[in-house]
């Protein structure tokens, strides 16, 4: 190994880990907001980016039936709900209205703009619009009810979560893999380095990303309130806070991070239906990095865990996947040695 | 008590029918759901292709699913030995599966043709027959190539998993008899982001030539991870597994130039008229693509269309030992495969002998080119 392989695996490295990053940060989200480990969370990245391959082939997207159709649940849910409870009809009608008029308004635009193959950004914007309302759709019908259940509990809806949607990936984008075109073509040599436009584009939009929820958290009252149910649930909610309303938004914000960063990878790699799962349990790992609770340790965990991926799959490439996982194991030594009496939340 | 002595007879009466039936029973197990649908499906519509008869017999085909999973592939078989009475089992499509099938098909002495090819233990799988190349065989238009244009080294990129494994280790054995030396070896995983350090690695060593191993749009990326770190496409080998229009989709021009080890039924059009297996692949392709689509041929298809070229073949053979349903008839079955001798099918050449029932001979393995996002058959 020399100088300029080091250099280029640490490029390689830091490009994964800028999108493990990415999950890394939903997660201790997802589990800071709500306590549930969300193991979907790489589920997003593939939808995003093979939502964009079928607008890209000119095609509906499967997401978008998945979309409205979790939508008609939800608003035959909710109508039930009310409706035993004894709300007046106009208003259960209002109510469903309520749910499904988003849903239906992109509906109709993917149906009229996916024969159209319009430009790729248009594209990708149509694309997290399609993706993001299934976040808070999922958790709806998934967690919702369940808010108040063990971490455990939500961890076994999480792994049955994960399952439906990969398995509605297959469904709808097939077995075979897709690979986007590039947002940006250029290319950039400085020494034995080659830095493609596409990398300078992850660095931005990570960067960007972890700037705008870090103003997002200190400076809306919406951010603030997600901090307060983060912090203390019983508490948020005597201050007037809805904790199912934080739960919804955080859900879209990690739907939202999860479809961005499939945008971002779709043109360096060729993504399939299950591809989102490896990346998102390498994002779990970094935000263990983070004791699933600080962001900046889960960022700089994941930046790490993309070196290591990228050196391990140099030094002894049959083993990369085992080097990476296997960090955890002394990770989560350090930090109980660390936080002795840090008690199971129960 | 005259009820039961009446129902009695009447079964006697329905299983002496049923064993003095002549019509020739396969029983087929597909994974039709599960992870390895993609193969079953396929190879289900070849089968929903065959005629009604074979050698003047009525054809009796059983399908059933097992969705990809050991335990209902094993059920099915013991359901056809035991329930159905089959002639022949056939299946599955996934190696697992497969493996499992063999030891229930060895057990009711009944002859299984695989949809896999299956690497088992010696004394094992006495009963069954592989209608896919074995790795060993598609390694030879590869080694060949090399040969002719004077690679000394080569470097292996391939999957982490059993197919990976068998490809190291047959190209491995083929390449030291040729001379050629192994310089790198690298792995990697269908879902992996990047193959940058593995990259960097086998363009370090400089091998005369590399080998990728994967299947489908999976063989894409490995191959654009070579290119962009400014490995020359045209020193770049796919296996059989690749030889799918998915490589051209998603390799794009990355891909241009490289070559690919492919069975013959998936290109029989462009194949010289010498090729033993042209006329039958071409026949393949026609009758699949008429119902299916245009191209929509593919290799899983092409293993059952075989499967019916080998019925055509045997059971007249068999014919002559037993009937349908017997004992005597299915053991004629094992017999006329192991002796048949050397058989053209769509996918190959075909030479089952009581040693080996892989049975394809070098032969079988065509080299391909991708030129202008299509095939192109490299002349021998």
């Amino acid at each position: 190994m020399d100088l300029s392989i080091a250099s280029i695996l640490v490029l390689d490295g830091a490009t994964n880990g800028a999108i493990y990053a990415l999950m890394a940060l939903a997660t201790v989200l997802v589990f800071a907001v709500t306590r549930v480990i969300f193991i979907p969370q790489g589920e997003f990245v593939a939808y995003g980016a093979l939502t964009l391959a079928m607008l890209q082939l000119g095609k509906v997207p499967g997401t978008m039936w998945l979309m409205l159709g979790l939508a008609l649940l939800v608003a035959a849910l909710d109508a039930a709900h009310r409706l035993r409870a004894g709300v007046a009809p106009a208003q259960l009608a209002l109510g469903a209205g309520k749910t499904l008029l988003l849903p239906a308004a992109i509906g109709a635009v993917t149906w009229w703009a996916a024969p159209r193959q319009l430009d790729l950004v248009l594209q990708s914007v149509l694309t997290l619009a399609i993706v993001t309302p299934i976040g808070p759709l999922v958790y709806r019908l998934a967690y919702q009810s369940l808010a108040d259940a063990t971490v455990l509990v939500l961890l076994i809806v999480s792994v049955g979560v994960h399952f439906a949607l990969t398995g509605f990936g297959l469904v709808a984008f097939g077995a075979e893999g897709f690979r986007n075109p590039s947002f940006w073509d250029a290319r950039f040599s400085v020494g034995a380095l080659s830095l493609s436009g596409q990398a300078i584009i992850i660095f931005t939009v990570s960067v960007a990303l972890m700037l705008a929820l870090w103003l997002f958290f200190e400076r809306t009252l919406y951010g603030k309130a997600l901090r307060a149910t983060a912090v203390n649930r019983l508490g948020a909610r005597l201050m007037g806070i809805s904790t199912t309303g934080a739960g919804q938004l955080t859900f879209a914000l990690a739907a939202f991070i999860g479809a961005l960063s499939g945008l971002l990878i779709g043109p360096t790699t060729t993504l399939f239906y299950d591809s989102g799962f490896l990346i998102g349990l390498k994002g779990f790992v970094a935000a263990i990095f983070g004791g699933l609770s600080s962001y900046p340790a889960a960022a700089l965990g994941a930046v790490f865990v993309g070196l290591l991926e990228s050196f391990g799959s140099f030094w002894a490439s049959a083993f990369k996947e085992v080097i990476v996982f296997t960090i955890i194991l002394p990770v989560l030594l350090w930090r109980s040695f660390q936080h002795p009496h840090d008690d199971e939340e129960e | 008590m005259k009820t039961i002595a009446l129902l009695g007879a009447a079964l006697a009466a329905a299983l002496a029918l049923g064993s003095a039936r002549a019509d020739v029973t396969v029983g087929v197990s597909l994974p039709l759901t599960g992870p390895t649908s993609a193969l079953g499906i396929p190879a289900q519509n070849g089968i929903k292709l065959w005629p009604t008869t074979v050698a003047g017999e009525k054809l009796n085909v059983i399908i059933l699913d097992d969705a990809t999973d050991p335990t209902i592939g094993v059920k099915n078989a013991r359901r056809f030995i035991t329930e159905d009475k089959v002639d022949i089992i056939m299946g599955s499509a996934a190696t697992p599966i497969a493996a499992a099938m063999s030891d229930v098909a060895a057990e009711g002495q009944t002859v299984q043709m695989m949809m896999s090819p299956v690497n088992l233990p010696p004394g094992k799988g006495e009963w069954s027959f592989r209608l896919p190349q074995s790795t060993a065989v598609m390694a030879v238009p590869i080694i060949e190539h090399w040969k002719k244009t004077g690679v000394k080294t080569y470097g292996f990129l391939g999957y982490a998993d059993a197919y990976g494994e068998a490809w190291l280790a047959d190209i491995g054995a083929a390449a030291e008899k040729a001379g050629i030396k192994r310089v790198a070896t690298e792995r990697f995983a269908r879902t992996d982001t990047s193959v940058t350090g593995q990259a960097l690695k086998i363009v370090a060593a400089n091998p005369d030539a590399v080998l990728v191993v994967a299947s489908g749009s999976g063989a894409a990326m490995p191959h654009k991870g070579l290119v962009e770190r400014g490995y020359p496409k045209n020193k770049i080998y796919q296996t059989h597994g690749a030889a799918s229009l998915d490589l051209i989709r998603v390799g794009g021009k990355d891909v241009e130039g490289s070559y690919i080890s492919s069975g013959p039924a998936v290109v029989a059009d462009m194949l010289p008229d010498s090729n033993p297996s042209k006329a039958l692949g071409v026949r393949y392709i026609n009758e699949y693509e008429k119902v299916h689509g245009k191209n929509s041929a593919n290799q899983f298809a092409a293993h059952s269309f075989d499967a019916y070229i080998l019925l055509e073949k045997i059971v007249p053979l068999a014919l002559k030992k037993g009937k349908p349903g017997t004992k005597e008839f299915r053991q004629g079955l094992k017999d006329a495969l192991e002796t048949m001798g050397r058989t053209p099918v769509s996918q190959g050449v075909l030479n089952y002998t009581p040693a080996d029932h892989f049975g394809y001979t070098p032969e079988t393995g065509v080299l391909l080119t991708i030129q202008n996002g299509d095939w192109k058959v490299v002349p021998h």
